[in-house]
C-alpha cells in the first residue's frame, strides 16, 4: 500500500445506489483499498430538535414518526415514555400492552428493511424483496391498528388514539404465520450462501471495548457480544412480564449483526403473541384532565369539556419543570430522549440520541485499510436511517 | 450489585469532591451532578475508570441553552456503565462570553461527533477536539440554530460551488488519525 504513491479521492453519494440513505462518504483511495475516510451526514437534517421547541407536548409525535421511519411505532413510545415521566403520569395496563405489541411489529419491519435492503446491496435481490413483501404483511396490521402504514401518530402523552381492532389476535396469527416463512425461506437462501457470507464475514468487525467507546448499541453491540439490551436492563411498559431472550455474537463483524437481527425477529414475534395472550381489558388512555384531551361527545356537548380541550390544545400540556433522559430499545438500538420542561406548555427543549447517529460516527474505524466493496454491507448494517441520525 | 440513585450519588460525591447533586424533584429521581469544567476531563476519566462507577459508555452528550440565566449554556453527558447496569447524568454549566468546554474524546469515542454536533448546533467549542467542524449543517452556515436567539426565519446566504480538490472542507489524511 505504501508504495505505489498516488491516493485518488473519491466522493461517494449523497446520492448512490448503493446506499439506501442520503450520504456522503469522502475517499482516499489507494487502488480499491481505502486509506481514509470521511464520512459526511445531515443531507436529512429537518432541525427536529428545533420544531419541537416551537409546539406543545403533542405537536412532536408526528416529528418523533419521521425519526426512524422504518419503525415509526418505537418512537412513538420512546417519546411518550419520556413526556410520562417528566409529567409524572403512568398509561393504562391495556395501553402499555398496545404498546409492546405495536413496537415489536415496528422492530420486524425495520429488522426486514435493513437486512432486505442489505441483501438486495449485496446481489440477493429475491431475497429483499421476499422480505418486502413480510413487510407488508406486518404493515397491514400496523394499518389496522393506528390506520396508517408508516406515519401513524399512534401514542398521545398518557395513551394511544385507537384501541385494537376486535379481530387482532386472528389477524396477528395469519401475518405472523406468513412471515415466519418468509424468514425461513430467506434464511435458507441467504445464511449460508457462499458469496454473501464471503461479503460479510470478518467485515467491518469491531471490538468490544471499541463498540462500546463508541457508544454502540442494539444489534450493533450485541454482536460483540455485550448482552445489553434497555427492556432488559432497565424494563419499562410491561417487557418485565414477558418471556424472550437477547441474542447475541461473538465477533461483532457483519455477518453477526445480520444473525443477530434475524433471531430478534422471532424473539419479538414471540414477544407479540404473548402481548396479545395477555392483553387485559380496559382503557387505553388516561382520563387526566391536565394532560389527556377529553372524548369529542364532551367537547361538543358541555362548557367543562371545550374549555378543556382549548386549553390542551392553545396553550399545551403544562408539563411540571424539570428535566428527564429516558432509554428504550428501538431498531437500532439505545433510543433515548432528553426532555427539559420550564413548565410552560411547551417543551423547553428536545434532545434524541438516535442509535444510528452513534453507528456511523464508528463507521470511518470499521472501513479504514477496508476494500471499497466493503463499504456497502458494513453500511447496510448500520443501518442508517437519515431521519434518525441527521434528526 | 445495581445501586440505587442515592447510593451512586453518594459514590461519585467521595470520588469527585467538587460535584454537586441536583437537588429537588428536578431529575425526577434520576442521578445528576452538577461539574465545574475546571474539573474536566480528570473527572470523566475518573467516573469511566473507577471499579464502582465504571461508566465506559457516553450514551450521548448534548447541550442546552438557557437564554437569559448566567451562565448561559449546559453541556450534558449522558453515561451508562453496561457492566454495572446503571446511569448518570453529568452536567457542566458553561459561560455565554467563553462558551468552550476540554473535549471528552480522549475519554470516549462517542464524544468526536457528539462534541461536533454540540458545536455545529449551540457554538460551544470544545477545547482539544482532533477535528472541530459542523456535522449536520454545512460550513458556510451562519450562526447556530439551536441557539434560542437564532432567529426561526433567518436566510442564509447562497453558497458558491465548491472544489473539494482545491479547497476541501474535510481533512485530508493518510491512513488512522
Amino acid at each position: 500500500m505504501a508504495d505505489t504513491g498516488e491516493v485518488m479521492e473519491i466522493q461517494m453519494g449523497p446520492s448512490h445506489p448503493a446506499s439506501h440513505g442520503t450520504i456522503k462518504f469522502n475517499l482516499r483511495l489507494d487502488g480499491e483499498t481505502i486509506v481514509d475516510v470521511d464520512v459526511e451526514i445531515g443531507y436529512l437534517h429537518r432541525g427536529f430538535e428545533k420544531m419541537c421547541e416551537q409546539g406543545t407536548w403533542n405537536h412532536c409525535f408526528p416529528y418523533a414518526d419521521r425519526l426512524n421511519y422504518a419503525s415509526p411505532i418505537l418512537n412513538n413510545v420512546g417519546f411518550a415514555l419520556a413526556v410520562e415521566k417528566l409529567a409524572g403520569v403512568t398509561a393504562p395496563e391495556r395501553c402499555q400492552y398496545i404498546r409492546v405489541i405495536g413496537g415489536e411489529l415496528s422492530r420486524v419491519t425495520d429488522h426486514l428493511t435493513c437486512l432486505g435492503m442489505g441483501a438486495s446491496e449485496l446481489g440477493a435481490i429475491s431475497v429483499g424483496f421476499y422480505m418486502l413483501e413480510a413487510r407488508e404483511f406486518l404493515y397491514d396490521l400496523v394499518e389496522a391498528m393506528t390506520g396508517a402504514r408508516l406515519t401513524v401518530t399512534y401514542c398521545r402523552l398518557g395513551g394511544v388514539m385507537n384501541d385494537l381492532p376486535a379481530d387482532m389476535k386472528e389477524r396477528t396469527a395469519a401475518a405472523l404465520k406468513q412471515v415466519r416463512r418468509i424468514i425461513a425461506d430467506c434464511d435458507r437462501l441467504l445464511s449460508r450462501n457462499r458469496i454473501f457470507v464471503d461479503r460479510m464475514v470478518g467485515i467491518g468487525a469491531l471490538s468490544r471495548e471499541d463498540a462500546i467507546s463508541y457508544g454502540l448499541t442494539g444489534p450493533l453491540l450485541r454482536a460483540t457480544g455485550v448482552p445489553y439490551d434497555v427492556r432488559k436492563a432497565e424494563p419499562y411498559l410491561v417487557y418485565d412480564r414477558l418471556d424472550f431472550s437477547v441474542p447475541t455474537g461473538t465477533s461483532g463483524d457483519n455477518y453477526d449483526r445480520f444473525m443477530v437481527r434475524m433471531a430478534e425477529m422471532e424473539q419479538s414475534m414471540r414477544i407479540i403473541e404473548q402481548a396479545l395472550a395477555g392483553l387485559p381489558e380496559g382503557p387505553i388512555a388516561i382520563t387526566d384532565p391536565r394532560y389527556f384531551l377529553p372524548p369529542k361527545r364532551e367537547v361538543y356537548g358541555s362548557i367543562e369539556g371545550l374549555m378543556n380541550h382549548f386549553k390542551l390544545v392553545i396553550e399545551g400540556q403544562k408539563v411540571p419543570p424539570g428535566e428527564v433522559y429516558v432509554a428504550t430499545e428501538g431498531g437500532n438500538g439505545e433510543l433515548g430522549f432528553y426532555l427539559v420542561s420550564d413548565g410552560s406548555g411547551r417543551p423547553y427543549r428536545v434532545r434524541v440520541r438516535p442509535p444510528s447517529f452513534y453507528g456511523m460516527g464508528a463507521l470511518g474505524e470499521m472501513l479504514r485499510g477496508r476494500m471499497l466493496a466493503d463499504i456497502v454491507p458494513t453500511f447496510g448494517q448500520i443501518n442508517m436511517i437519515g431521519g434518525e441520525c441527521d434528526h | 450489585m445495581e445501586l440505587t440513585p442515592d447510593e451512586l450519588l453518594d459514590r461519585v460525591a467521595t470520588l469527585l469532591p467538587g460535584a454537586t447533586r441536583l437537588a429537588g424533584d428536578a431529575a425526577r429521581g434520576q442521578p445528576v451532578i452538577v461539574l465545574e469544567r475546571s474539573a474536566l476531563p480528570a473527572a470523566l476519566h475518573t467516573l469511566r475508570d473507577h471499579p464502582e462507577t465504571r461508566f465506559a459508555m457516553l450514551s450521548d452528550l448534548t447541550a442546552v441553552d438557557y437564554l437569559g440565566r448566567t451562565p448561559r449554556f449546559e453541556v450534558v453527558y449522558q453515561l451508562y456503565s453496561p457492566s454495572l447496569n446503571h446511569r448518570l447524568r453529568v452536567k457542566v454549566p458553561v459561560p455565554e462570553d467563553d462558551p468552550a468546554v476540554p473535549t471528552a474524546t480522549g475519554v470516549w469515542k462517542s464524544a468526536n461527533w457528539a462534541e461536533r454536533e454540540a458545536w455545529d448546533m449551540f457554538g460551544i467549542r470544545f477545547v482539544g477536539h482532533p477535528d472541530l467542524r459542523r456535522i449536520l449543517m454545512y460550513p458556510e452556515f451562519e450562526g447556530h440554530p439551536l441557539r434560542k436567539d437564532y432567529p426561526l426565519q433567518k436566510r442564509q446566504p447562497l453558497v458558491p460551488e465548491r472544489d473539494p480538490i482545491a479547497a476541501p472542507w474535510y481533512p485530508r489524511r493518510n491512513g488512522a488519525s
